[in-house]
């Protein structure tokens, strides 16, 4: 039996200690906005926090978790009003929708760290993947919440209309 | 299309138009499929009025990122005339949809179809609807119709000033007799205040705090996880597995066979599951496909660019041979392209559960008829006796379409634990390396120019696997697959060829191979356009001529491709100097109906370090219904038309070499430039927004890098010419 500090939640789960922290958050304590995408930690699709810096908790033991506060995407708010959560909506980020759990997690973490990011530091932070493409929107919703408003991310010139 | 009320036919998802799987079910099923029960307040299949003036829209199509739900229901809200603020969004089932005889018609989602396919009849749903209401309205006020407007779901007696909502008149609406469609007079859409404004997305507040459910993500009372491996060479078969050897580790029910060619571990969770398989000693029959490779295949399809038989003519206008071997000035050029793979970020996953008389799948599918076919097929069970949940697609760009192989796959798991729901998920090393790919292809291009550098003649010859002869063969007549020269066909409408060449050869020569091949976001258009831009720049820069000139002087027979072209050379500011080091590529090209045209910037660093900056993409779509989707649609297009420059998937003994993301290696968002979108909409025809760009994204940037480096770059992807994407 392993206890686990999850959303300031104790939760204790009978998992082999070496179980990735990301299928124990799915199969056993049920939150699963958390993302399979890899397995591997490039997609970043199962990005937490633990203890406040961002973790693909595909490739994340659980025994390792053990003493430290995790945090998902369920943990950001409770009614979806993280500034991150806000700028995505404001901008219609999301396509499909399957990576950005793991989107919004990577771009809280880095507000944290850089509050007004620069687009190199953005550049270097998403490293998470996408398949729909929404990278650009994803990087004014950052600046948005960042406050530092750029626009809607869509650039559109509509003609003939 | 017409289709038969005898048949049940399941037209494929596949991103592609005039391919079909053709699952044809003659049955009973319609009569027999128990109807659900009228909603309360369904004035017809596509619209309810609760009687707070909510308005449920019913949707046919998936929801794969594209936005076509909120489209649609733009579309129905339309002519409805509800409050577009009270506008919630409702799936309909494949089982419901048989159950009233198709009244939702096509549930399949690809070819860029959901709106261009759908949009008559769901204006016609929403106009149908209003006019009920309406009635409804002028039976309770006491008066005649004509003295009756309407705004925002409700319903105004302009002399009196007497208002009703349709809340409060949808119970009596839903009594009426539908009018006669051929009596319904659809908006002009120039008029429109609902469709063709960049609405917010219906779907996106669940996608930003986890909550929006993925068939991955479903939990059913005593389900059990299963794990597949599949053979890892094409065609090889099981030959045995030694399930004892993991009957003891913790949580495994069982291992077993699924169809011959691949074996699944079931468990209590599905890391139990994926863990034992890990260790489950299988041993395969490769067979003969184990000797093939990228090699072997390349050399398969060079043959094809020369061979003087088995080759398809598709167009010979003039004679580009004869004009060719008299020309003084003559290029000769051959382009390669990769098997590429869809790489969705949700892998494939189906719930399955099957009782002695029901069968039921949950899952991400592009066609959820489709997926209940071959629930039924599996299951034994009558169609009528399954039903399938559609959720919404953690990606989908043509691979959840027309194989089902998941949904096949479960079937025959869950199969074989009755009555207990099983969900099977792949690893993402099962996903990259048993895809429906993107087939492979060689080009050999050939120009005749003139004195004046006029292109006289060009002769393309296209080599390479067909889709159709994988999954849709009766689609090939004749041995003639047209499919293949998507992009390049004679005929307005589709994906035609824009430019004016006196004498031009269009050839294919089908050399198929071991690999399975499907429609992968864009299909046909994506290679063919790489083919033909990149060599129009050769021919442009050999005669000395503006890049964009020479297409423009070509494209004088086809004004709606040259429209596109002149629209993306002025927003993308041609001609117009460039920072040092940084140069423009151009391209244009047609496909799902629409008209697309792009630039980019680029800037190559002496290691061969290829920056894009900036990309302009134009789209004349004909009517653009939300253009905040279409800019979505056209930036993801460049996101994913980057695998043709970062990606491939190669072949060796007969398997995917490529095992997961550290080596199919998607765009990520360091590599993309900004975007901007140009809508031309020339509201004459309804044309498909979530393919169109993606084939014009390749070869701008590709002609971006012939202008840096002096070279064109013939062989994808780019880290054949010693370039990297940064």
């Amino acid at each position: 039996m392993v206890e686990l500090d999850i959303n300031g939640r104790a939760s204790q789960v009978d998992v082999e200690g070496d179980t990735p922290l990301l299928w124990v958050l799915r199969e056993q304590v049920g939150l699963t906005g958390t993302k399979y995408g890899c397995g591997v930690a490039q997609c970043g699709a199962c990005t937490v926090h633990i203890d406040g810096a961002p973790t693909r908790s595909c490739s994340f033991p659980v025994s390792a978790a053990v003493g430290k506060k995790i945090v998902t995407i369920e943990g950001l708010s409770p009614d979806s009003t993280h500034p991150i959560q806000k700028a995505w909506v404001a901008l219609d980020v999301p396509q499909c929708g399957y990576c950005q759990s793991g989107q919004v997690m990577a771009a809280v973490a880095l507000l944290k760290e850089h509050p007004k990011p620069t687009d190199a530091q953005i550049d270097a932070a998403m490293s998470n993947i996408c398949r729909c493409g929404t990278y650009q929107r994803i990087r004014a919703a950052i600046h948005l919440a960042a406050g530092d408003d750029q626009g809607p991310g869509s650039v559109i010139h509509m003609e003939g209309a | 299309m017409n289709i038969s009320r005898r048949q049940f036919i399941v037209g494929t998802a596949a991103a592609g138009g005039g391919l079909a799987l053709g699952i044809g079910l003659p049955l009973d099923a319609a009569a027999q499929a128990s109807a659900p029960t009228q909603a309360p307040g369904e004035i017809n299949a596509w619209v309810v009025i609760k009687p707070d003036s909510t308005c449920v829209i019913r949707i046919a199509r998936a929801e794969m990122g594209q936005g076509t739900h909120t489209g649609l229901a733009q579309l129905v809200a339309e002519e409805l005339e509800c409050d577009w603020k009270k506008v919630t969004i409702e799936p309909i089932t494949p089982h419901a949809n048989l159950a009233r005889d198709r009244v939702w018609k096509d549930m399949s989602t690809g070819g860029s179809r959901g709106i261009r396919g759908s949009n008559d009849y769901v204006r016609q749903g929403g106009a149908a609807a209003r006019l009920m209401l309406m009635q409804a309205a002028a039976t309770q006020l006491n008066c005649g119709v004509g003295e009756l407007t309407v705004a925002d779901g409700v319903i105004t007696q302009a002399a009196t000033g007497r208002r009703v909502s349709y809340g409060e008149v949808a119970a009596d609406a839903a009594k009426l007799t539908p009018p006669d469609p051929k009596s319904i007079k659809l908006k002009n859409p120039r008029q429109w205040k609902v469709a063709g404004k960049p609405m917010k997305r219906l779907d996106t507040a669940p996608k930003v705090n986890g909550t929006h459910p993925f068939a991955i993500d479903l939990k059913l009372p005593g389900m059990m996880n299963a794990a597949i491996k599949q053979s890892p060479v094409f065609g090889g078969k099981v030959k045995s597995f030694d399930a004892a050897a993991i009957a003891s580790r913790p949580g495994v029910k069982g291992a077993v066979k699924v169809s011959d060619t691949a074996v699944a571990v079931v468990a209590d969770t599905w890391w139990h599951a994926k863990t034992a398989l890990d260790a489950l000693p299988i041993v395969w029959d490769e067979g003969e496909n184990a000797k093939q490779s990228s090699a072997t295949i390349a050399a398969r399809l060079k043959d094809g660019l020369t061979s003087s038989e088995t080759f398809f003519a598709y167009r010979a206008d003039g004679d580009a041979n004869k004009t060719l071997s008299g020309a003084k000035k003559k290029l000769d050029a051959t382009y390669s392209t990769p098997f590429l793979s869809h790489a969705c970020m949700e892998p494939m996953n189906c719930t399955v559960r099957i009782t002695a008389d029901k069968a039921e799948a949950w899952t991400a599918t592009q066609n959820a008829e489709a997926s209940m076919a071959a629930l039924a097929a599996v299951s034994g069970l009558p169609l009528e006796k399954c039903e399938t949940y559609n959720h919404g697609l953690g990606g989908g760009f043509g691979r959840r379409g027309g194989p089902q192989d998941f949904v096949r796959q479960a079937a025959s798991i869950a199969k074989q634990f009755p009555g207990t729901p099983v969900k099977l998920i792949w690893s993402r090393e099962e996903d990259i390396q048993h895809d429906y790919y993107r087939p492979i292809s060689q080009c050999r291009l050939q120009a005749a120019l003139s004195d004046k550098g006029d292109l006289e003649a060009l002769a393309i010859r296209i080599s390479g696997q067909s889709i159709n002869a994988y999954m849709a063969p009766g689609n090939i007549k004749d041995g003639k697959d047209s499919r293949q020269v998507q992009g390049m066909y004679t005929e307005a409408g589709d994906a035609q060829f824009g430019y004016t060449v006196p004498n031009l050869l269009i050839e294919y020569a089908m050399r198929n191979t071991h690999v399975p091949v499907g429609p992968w976001r864009g299909v046909n258009t994506n290679q063919n356009a790489v083919y033909l831009e990149c060599f129009i720049e050769e021919c442009a820069r050999a005669a000395g001529k503006d890049s964009f000139e020479f297409r423009r002087a070509m494209l004088r027979d086809h004004p709606k491709h040259l429209g596109v072209l002149e629209a993306v050379a002025k927003a993308g500011d041609w001609g117009k100097p460039l920072p040092k080091g940084t140069y423009r590529g151009i391209a244009q090209f047609m496909g799902y109906g629409s008209y697309v045209a792009a630039t980019a910037e680029v800037s190559v660093s002496p290691k061969g370090e290829v920056k894009v900056h900036r990309m302009v993409l134009a789209t004349n779509c004909g009517h653009a219904v939300n253009p905040a989707t279409i800019a979505a649609q056209v930036e993801g297009s460049v996101a994913y038309g980057f695998d043709h420059l970062l990606n491939e998937i190669t072949i060796e003994n007969g398997r995917v070499k490529e095992t997961n993301f550290h080596m199919y290696t998607p765009a990520r968002l360091y590599q993309l430039p900004r975007v901007e979108t140009v809508i031309v909409p020339t509201y004459d025809f309804w044309g498909g927004v979530g393919e169109p760009t993606i084939c014009v994204t390749a070869p701008a940037v590709l002609n971006a890098v012939f202008a840096a480096t002096g070279k064109p770059v013939r062989t994808l992807p780019i880290k054949h010419a010693g370039l990297t994407l940064i």
